[in-house]
């Protein structure tokens, strides 16, 4: 297969704050255009990223679980916990109500676990299988990252709106602070992976047996 | 250095590429893994300037009108940003407050001065006193600015209410739809091409 060099081959890296492709000859430490630490890949990468998806995973329990705002009206208090609130939408017959909330809240969190469970698998296993897809299912997580927040900011507004004291009354219970660790931890999960760890293996297996340059496109997995 | 600098590396995989000028609507994609390397840039800096401008004046109204308001039995109440900020900062969730407040006022705000600062002495082809901070700034408020997730959740939290009381959107909902948009468009990755024309 033909490919472009590679920036390791240049003895190049990117700065990943300006984008400069910065000369290592001489191992700085910073990018010499916008002063950003330099690093060949991102440091820990893998290590990093398991532990924020373990953290989310752990968080991801309470949120579901817990009530995430209380909703009084005429005296009558009742907790509503995620699911519970897509179903009423859905009872209600506002389908499509339902359905955003449930892509925001359960379905994108779920997708990011699955995908980066699978990137993290994938890659320490040092696999050739789909390269070009994962790195694209890679830029479709950090894509989704941050819709999950939409909940946070519903419960938020909601419960800034009614308050009337006797009349109707909606607060935010612990649940949503869960939801949000969710949300903030596995976005930083997919900050910390590096999806060039990808490709790496190609270089790995050309440096370990010199005379087998070019290796084949596809290479299923073991 | 000079050698290096017309060389676009891919941040997907570390494929290294030569930069190439691009016409409207085009885009480089990496052959190996399909990413994106680079985007046609639309906006010379005045016109960014001027939407940034725009976008502050936008963001002003959307902090301090209020969202929408509702009705119920002749008792009206209406909620501003900062209200449903307060209103998760109550009780043992303050943190969660913190993360919404980042996200839906401080970060686009920073943003937008920062950008405003950047671009005003770009008019002149002036780097700004700290250049080099605010663009690095500027990197790492994007992923956590997260209006357009506030615009939608805005919607939703109008069809919650809907079923109970009378709601009303307000200017502020109004100014947060064009803010959404407009901050896509100038804060995106090409505020970088300040680096190469600096």
């Amino acid at each position: 297969m033909n490919r472009p060099p590679l920036a390791s081959e240049l003895n190049l890296c990117l700065c990943h704050s300006c984008g400069m492709a910065c000369d290592m000859t001489d191992q700085p430490h910073e990018c010499e255009r916008c002063g950003a630490p330099l690093h060949a890949r991102k440091p820990d990468s893998l290590t990093r990223t398991w532990a924020y998806l373990l953290a989310s995973l752990v968080f991801y329990i309470p949120a579901n679980l817990l009530p995430v705002m209380n909703t009084s009206l005429f005296g009558n208090g009742s907790d509503s916990t995620i699911m519970s609130g897509v179903l009423e939408f859905w009872a209600h017959g506002a389908w499509d109500i339902a359905l955003i909330i449930f892509i925001a809240s359960i379905a994108v969190p779920g997708i990011k676990f699955v995908a980066l469970s699978l990137l993290l698998i994938t890659v320490q296993r040092g696999s050739f299988w789909a390269r070009k897809e994962r790195s694209r299912l890679y830029r479709f997580v950090e894509l989704i990252g941050y819709w999950s927040m939409l909940d946070v900011i519903v419960v938020a507004l909601v419960a800034a709106l009614v308050k009337f004291q006797a009349l109707g009354d909606i607060e935010p219970r612990p649940g949503i602070l869960f939801f949000g660790l969710v949300v903030v931890f596995t976005m930083l999960s997919a900050m910390s992976f590096d999806p060039r760890l990808i490709w790496d293996n190609e270089r790995d297996r050309a440096l370990q047996n010199p005379q087998d340059e070019e290796p084949m496109d596809e290479v299923p997995s073991h | 250095m000079a050698t290096t600098a017309p060389l676009i590396i891919c941040e997907h995989c570390d494929c290294v590429y030569e930069k190439v000028t691009l016409a409207k609507h085009q885009k480089a994609l990496c052959t190996r893994c399909g990413g994106v390397l680079a985007r046609y840039n639309g906006l010379s800096v005045q016109q960014r300037l001027a939407l940034s401008f725009t976008a502050a004046v936008l963001w002003t109204f959307a902090n301090f009108y209020p969202v929408m308001s509702i009705s119920l039995k002749g008792m009206r109440n209406s909620a501003t940003l900062w209200d449903s900020v307060v209103a998760l900062s109550q009780g043992p969730i303050t943190f969660i407050a913190l993360v919404a407040a980042i996200s839906i006022i401080i970060a686009p705000m920073f943003q937008l001065l920062l950008l405003i600062w950047v671009l005003s002495f770009a008019l002149t082809s002036r780097r700004s006193p700290g250049f080099k901070l605010c663009m690095r700034w500027l990197e790492t408020l994007r992923p956590w600015s997260m209006l357009e997730v506030c615009l939608l959740g805005a919607m939703v939290a109008v069809f919650k209410l809907a079923g109970l009381l009378d709601v009303l959107p307000g200017i502020g909902m109004f100014a947060l739809a064009l803010l959404s948009l407009l901050l896509i468009r100038i804060a995106g990755r090409d505020v970088r091409d300040l680096w190469d024309t600096l």
